[in-house]
């Protein structure tokens, strides 16, 4: 497998309490890896870590680019500033909230990496802003402002800002969460076609059932800080293991913690 | 009472460390903003023009009307208190003196430091901690774009040139206050208020005054926007940290208040 990132030991503590047990796996290029598990398993803090917000206690975070020059393939828990800045330049984020600067408008929020990091003119700018706007659905909307969208409106517009610097990598975090079915599945449908049109390499973090069988090709859970399935969609379906299924026909758990969990988590061990 | 012990290291412990990790964050910020102001420009990094002007605009141009009244009655309540005492001695045109002194020394700067910080220190603890709690920080973040660098760096350089040029808006304000009032009520000669005035201020006093304004600007912002990062989420956080950085900028606006006027005492 031709992998874009390679995780291997990653620890990572918020406190004395482990969050990520020393996760090890690969993010395949040009396939969408949708990281699933329920909440507080621990799924945002390891895109946290996959997009350098966050350094790890331990463990090292490979991204390979495709490409053969020597600044690819290192370590981004290792990197300077400068190096950073470059493997930022090349991946985009969708957040939860989409995070868009509530202070400017959607053409501007758009064109913010261009400004910073390009020396395009104005009038490119401008025509890049408008077919990134058009690409997600929201032509003719450059000029609204954030908080007079809707939650899916802002997700798209979130999209178009983290598709401004034409990225290799593309994380979603949560991209349904909060949004009725029909907006959700909207967005999925977009996240297939974005997938199907770019050369991309898509992370998606979601615990939305329906999500997960419209856009994976391969499927990372997580529970408590360990990785328990990893593999194909059919793979998935196919897997015997209990913690899987449960998740899958949205049983819950019989015991919300089992005695020696529960132990664990007094004891802080 | 091994337990008692134990408890009281474990606080003193906690306490400690919550202390060096307070430091360790203060100081990392200053350090990554005047990295950010005076170092990276060289190395081709541009400062955001664009937004320097529009925080010169929110913090200097739209504080002058409220910076001009302010500065008025006290330079009106400073002449009243004067003449209050000096009547008594029959030297009300000292009153002229004491105006002019006592404004462009510690007043002027002073005062104005408090209404900015309210004003606009105030703004930017609330700006950066409402964007923190939205994950808008983890947003520039990620598009490798500084939050230090697009945020904190055009406030400062704005307060760096508004905090002086306010406060020396101030002192005028508070002359001309002081002047009309003596003209008025006090039935001085308006030119020998003038001159008397002249006379008592040296080219020091108002140098004194502006030095101090723009380390007070200097220390405003930063106190916003350290209160501004600390914000995790939630709104009711940010309320918190935003009356926070009011409290404690004012605060060290009058510390360093004390360690300037000490300064410039022995040494100037």
């Amino acid at each position: 497998m031709d992998a874009a990132i390679e995780v291997s030991g990653l620890t990572a503590y918020y406190g004395s309490r482990e969050v990520l047990k020393g996760l090890t796996f690969g993010i395949p290029r040009l396939m969408t890896t949708v990281v699933v598990g329920g909440s507080g398993c621990g799924k945002t803090t390891l895109l946290k870590h996959l997009i350098g917000l966050l350094k790890p206690a331990k463990g090292t975070i490979n991204v390979k680019c495709g490409c053969t020059s020597d600044k690819c393939g290192k370590d981004i828990t290792m990197m300077d500033d400068a190096a950073l800045i470059e493997f930022k330049k090349k991946m985009g984020v969708l957040f939860q909230g989409a995070a868009l600067l509530n202070s400017l408008s959607l053409a501007d929020n758009v064109a913010l990496p261009l400004r910073e990091h390009t020396q395009l003119k104005q009038p490119i700018i401008d025509i890049i802003v408008r077919m990134k706007l058009d690409l997600v659905g929201l032509t003719g909307f450059g000029d609204y402002y954030p908080a007079q969208l809707s939650g899916g409106m802002k997700k798209r517009a979130g999209i178009a800002r983290a598709m401004a610097m034409d990225p290799e990598l593309l994380f979603f975090d949560e991209p349904s969460a909060g949004l009725d079915p029909v907006t959700a599945a909207g967005l999925d449908e977009l996240i297939i076609s974005l997938h199907k049109t770019f050369k991309l390499t898509l992370v998606v973090v979601t615990h939305e059932l329906a999500s997960i069988f419209t856009i994976a090709d391969y499927v990372i859970m997580l529970d408590a800080g360990n990785i328990i399935f990893i593999g194909t969609i059919e793979e998935l379906k196919a897997s015997p293991n209990p913690k899987v299924l449960a998740f899958l026909q949205r049983k819950a758990e019989e015991e919300p913690y089992r005695p020696e969990d529960y132990f664990k988590i007094i004891s802080g061990s | 009472m091994p337990l008692r012990v134990e408890s009281l290291f474990g606080l003193i412990g906690r306490k400690t460390i919550y202390v060096l990790d307070n430091l360790h964050e203060v100081s990392s910020l200053i350090n990554d903003v005047f990295y950010w102001t005076l170092i990276s420009p060289l190395k081709g990094k541009q400062i955001r023009f664009r937004a320097v002007i529009t925080e010169i605009v929110r913090t200097g141009y739209n504080a002058v009307p409220i910076v001009a009244i302010i500065g008025f009655f006290v330079g009106v309540i400073l002449a009243l208190q004067a003449a209050y005492q000096l009547r008594k001695f029959g030297a009300l045109i000292y009153v002229a003196d004491l105006v002019g002194v006592s404004i462009t020394r510690e007043l002027g700067p002073i005062i104005t430091a408090i209404i900015v910080a309210g004003r606009s220190g105030s703004a930017f603890a609330a700006e950066i901690g409402s964007m923190k709690a939205a994950e808008e920080i983890d947003a520039l973040d990620t598009m490798g774009i500084n939050p230090v660098r697009f945020l904190v760096v055009p406030k400062l350089i704005a307060l760096m040139l508004m905090q002086p040029a306010l406060t020396a808006f101030f002192d005028l304000i508070g002359m001309l206050g002081g002047f009309l009032l003596a003209i008025s009520l006090l039935e001085l000669y308006p030119y020998s208020y003038y001159v008397e005035t002249l006379n008592a201020l040296s080219v020091k006093d108002l140098l004194t005054g502006l030095v101090k304004a723009w380390a007070f600007g200097v220390v405003i912002t930063l106190v916003g926007a350290y209160h501004g990062f600390k914000v995790k989420a939630g709104a009711e956080e940010v309320g918190m940290r935003t009356t926070a950085s009011v409290v404690s900028s004012i605060f060290l606006v009058i510390f360093f208040d004390f360690f300037f006027t000490t300064l410039f005492y022995y040494f100037l």
